[in-house]
């Protein structure tokens, strides 16, 4: 994590922290520069302690470590907690009104009367702005670039209030400037390409509108919700409804009811709801209805620690619900990623007629950095195999020929989808059906359906993109993993002499291409958020190579590269 | 249209003798009365006896899981608000797996009948005590007699504010067929008790039990006090007719995104890409 800036402000929950982390990490974007940020909560609506923390710099990168050159605290607990974080040289900004922090060896303290400063800008409720301006000053940042940025954070706010914050602003530049000497230049305004600073949930939010979503219907739950509250927000501008269920057994159902009439419909969950919607998952898979499914992993079991990461539910998703039917499960590993595979996985759920989960976690969900621009137009949209508009009743030559053959026989296992309309009688059946959709339980059609859906996807496997290999060709060691992992694991690598496999397509398994990379590897790593490496496992029974050596981390925290460097010395 | 062009081939599997058949044909004689198109009616139902009916019936349907036809039905009736969106659920599919969507649904007003076939009894599952059976009521489930109260349909529909209430006796189709029809025309949720009794697994409530206890009400009450008061039985009489009717916009006839056409006639891609993203950068 050379050449990068690493900013933290701490304090408790209630305070701002949010708000304030993300106006400093876009000022950094915004003054050319790449950014990666992340909060940490507990499962309160006020009180706790909540840390922001941000990442800077002039190349791109993919996660944060666990080292803080600048921290705003705004209590004394956010001192004690991440005193061991504080590199060499670092400082800290605090309120000496507040509370007067004990020195640290080699830890500069910056007082700023904070709330003073604010109650001169206009309202107490600025001390942030105060503390951010002077960030602007210490790190070497343009204060109009600033206030730009707080210009729009509070568009929707009186006029008072903004010109209020450029003041705060002001104020805190103005003040760290009289007293004190920079910490460097790490935010200079810089020319650059203009780039997004986006969420994984707002990505998916965005892939899903881009691939022509029309109803979600989304119960509350962490890490997913903003995936709600942006579709909720922007309902009109997408064209879209966003339906709020009593459940997610409802949710889902209305996801399967709505794609049964013809629209592409979204739900998204984390592992508890995605319990409650197991069985739908099945019945979308014998009605061959499309439906995607966005599955934001939380560290559990049951409740577990709800606000925290984990990777422990890839065999679950993988195998979740009853009877046998085609399954396809994406697991993207940044925010780039939650876009175009959210959109792809519209694609797969109608071309296949079957559901589709789209498998992240709270560290993808919940972390922001900046990427390049996301396109709609770089997002296909296709439909599958559609009803025929010359057909008509009387071309079924069949008993029931008033009725379409929903799922009439087909070599690839693929029927034309026709959704009920006026002259079109459309039956859907979760009990075994025949062509008609009619109950039908002979042997020789159990057999034909069956078969016709379990072919459905026979040649997907081959036709999915090779998973990537990132690093040197020819490494000392190659290390193995999926989702979230990838960012510390890339920032890791940068200086080894270790390439890294990434997964994003788990099932169906690209089982050819893994074992092929695989073979050539000297020696293996496993790297997961969870106890028992569930990618390993799944691997194994894909293609019979075990990984060895592994390293998992259960805590509900990420992975810091530092860790992964160190184990990855261990093994070279 | 006559009754037989809603039939489809299928010879129905009901026992001879069931209390679906009664509501099936005032079903059938209603969608001929008011000319519907079997295309765009669609007929959403769960898991029990009443199931079955998707099979024999020539419209558009969908057979989902044990609990769940409501929400389905949503799903439907929120992507094409023009069809004709018929629930048909049993009363342990519709007040004991899937009780939670029913309340909601009454609640928010969907533009959906909601046609309960209530014969008191689990019959698919060979008769095991229902929400509504009676208390007392024997079964394998509860051999000893059911040792709680029965939940009344209505009153739970009257109280989680759906706008259409009603209860009818599948032994009186005409009577039964003015309500459907009544319900389908009603703008919002509009809910249908049936009763119908099982003659296989439920001794309890038979056809002559009904018969010597039902009244019919003469007119709707436009106020929720008198229609609860309507509803419940009194003096061994068990009240059916429309208790309830009530002019609300429907949750979908709030929606300003469906206003001028149903979501699956929309483009994918009718949004506006700089408003989406700009606070992004």
């Amino acid at each position: 994590m050379k050449n990068s800036f690493h900013f933290k402000i701490g304090g408790q929950a209630g305070e701002g922290i949010m708000s304030s982390g993300q106006i400093f990490t876009k000022f950094a974007a915004r003054s050319g520069y790449w950014t990666f940020d992340f909060v940490e909560y507990p499962s309160l609506v006020r009180g706790g302690h909540n840390t922001f923390y941000a990442t800077v710099s002039a190349e791109e990168v993919f996660c944060t470590g666990n080292h803080v050159d600048l921290l705003i605290a705004l209590n004394q607990e956010t001192v004690t907690l991440h005193r061991d974080e504080l590199n060499p040289g670092a400082g800290v900004i605090f309120d000496p009104d507040s509370f007067q922090p004990e020195s640290i060896r080699g830890v500069k303290f910056w007082p700023v009367p904070l709330l003073k400063l604010a109650q001169t800008a206009g309202h107490r409720l600025m001390a942030n702005t105060v503390a951010l301006g002077a960030v602007a000053y210490l790190t070497g940042g343009n204060l109009k670039i600033l206030k730009s940025v707080l210009t729009d954070v509070f568009a929707s706010k009186k006029k008072e209030i903004i010109a209020g914050n450029h003041r705060a602003a002001e104020l805190g530049y103005e003040f760290a400037k009289s007293k004190f000497l920079p910490l460097g230049d790490f935010l200079g305004a810089k020319k650059s390409l203009p780039r997004m600073l986006i969420g994984g949930n707002e990505a998916i939010a965005l892939g899903s509108i881009a691939a022509g979503v029309k109803l979600a219907s989304i119960y509350p739950m962490t890490p997913i919700s903003s995936i709600l509250h942006f579709l909720a927000r922007f309902e009109k501008e997408a064209g879209i409804i966003y339906f709020q269920p009593e459940d997610e057994i409802a949710g889902i159902s209305s996801a399967i009811g709505a794609a049964f009439a013809g629209v592409r419909s979204l739900v998204a969950t984390s592992g508890g709801g995605f319990a409650l919607m197991s069985e739908s998952l099945s019945l979308a898979g014998i009605t061959e209805t499309p439906l995607v499914v966005i599955f934001g992993q939380r560290a559990g079991p049951a409740t577990g620690i709800p606000t925290w990461t984990a990777q422990e539910d890839l065999l679950y998703a993988l195998t979740a619900a009853q009877g046998e039917y085609p399954r396809i499960l994406l697991a993207p590993g940044d925010a780039e990623e939650c876009f175009y595979l959210t959109a792809e996985a519209f694609n797969l759920a109608e071309t296949y007629q079957t559901p589709v989960v789209v498998l992240v976690d709270k560290f993808i969900c919940e972390a922001h950095r900046t990427i390049p621009r996301l396109a709609f137009g770089r997002v296909d949209i296709k439909r599958g195999k559609m009803a025929l508009s010359s057909f008509s009743p009387a071309a079924n030559k069949k008993s029931e020929r008033e009725i379409f053959p929903r799922y009439r026989l087909a070599d690839d296992g693929i029927s034309r989808r026709g959704f009920p309309r006026e002259g079109r009688i459309v039956k859907v059946n979760s009990d075994e059906h025949n062509e008609f959709g009619l109950s039908e339980e002979s042997i020789k059609n159990r057999n034909d359906q069956l078969e016709k859906r379990m072919k459905k996807t026979a040649g997907l496997s081959q036709l999915i993109p090779a998973p990537s290999l990132y690093g040197p060709a020819q490494a000392e060691v190659t290390l193995v993993g999926w989702g979230s992992t990838k960012g510390p694991i890339l920032e890791a690598i940068k200086e080894l002499k270790a390439n890294f496999l990434y997964l994003n397509w788990l099932r169906p398994f690209p089982a050819q291409s893994v074992s092929r990379i695989l073979a050539k590897a000297k020696k293996t790593l496993l790297i997961e958020n969870n106890y028992q490496g569930q990618l390993g496992q799944w691997l194994k029974m894909q293609t019979g190579i075990e990984i060895k050596n592994k390293l998992l981390k259960y805590d509900g925290r990420q992975f810091y590269p530092e860790e992964i460097v160190k184990k990855i010395r261990s093994i070279i | 249209m006559t009754v037989k062009d809603y039939e489809t081939k299928v010879t129905p599997n009901w026992c001879p003798g069931c209390g679906n058949f009664g509501l099936w044909q005032a079903l059938k004689q209603t969608l001929v009365d008011l000319r519907a198109d079997p295309g765009e009616t669609v007929l959403v139902a769960g898991i029990g006896c009443h199931g079955h009916m998707n099979n024999f019936t020539k419209i558009s349907s969908f057979e989902g899981l044990h609990g769940r036809p409501i929400p389905i039905a949503v799903g439907i009736k929120l992507a094409n608000h023009r069809l004709q969106v018929i629930v048909s659920t049993g009363d342990g599919d519709c007040l004991g797996e899937g009780g939670n969507h029913f309340v909601h649904a009454c609640r928010r007003n969907h533009d959906l009948v909601v046609l309960i076939h209530n014969n008191s009894s689990y019959s698919l599952t060979t008769g095991q005590a229902s929400p509504t059976s009676s208390l007392g009521y024997q079964s394998k489930s509860t051999p000893e007699g059911k040792k709680v109260e029965a939940l009344d349909p209505a009153l739970l529909a009257l109280a989680s504010g759906a706008t259409f209430v009603s209860r009818g006796f599948s032994g009186d189709v005409p009577h039964l067929q003015e309500i459907l029809k009544a319900a389908i025309k009603h703008r919002g949720l509009a809910v249908v008790e049936v009763l119908q009794p099982c003659v296989v697994f439920n001794k309890d409530q038979t056809f002559d039990y009904y018969r010597q206890r039902i009244k019919k009400l003469a007119r709707p009450y436009l106020k929720r006090g008198g229609a609860i008061r309507a509803c419940l039985a009194k003096n061994g009489r068990i009240p059916i007719g429309i208790f309830y009717q009530q002019k609300k916009p429907s949750f979908e006839s709030r929606l300003d995104q469906i206003r001028k056409k149903p979501l699956v006639r929309q483009s994918l891609r009718n949004f506006d890409w700089d408003k989406l993203t700009g606070e992004f950068y």
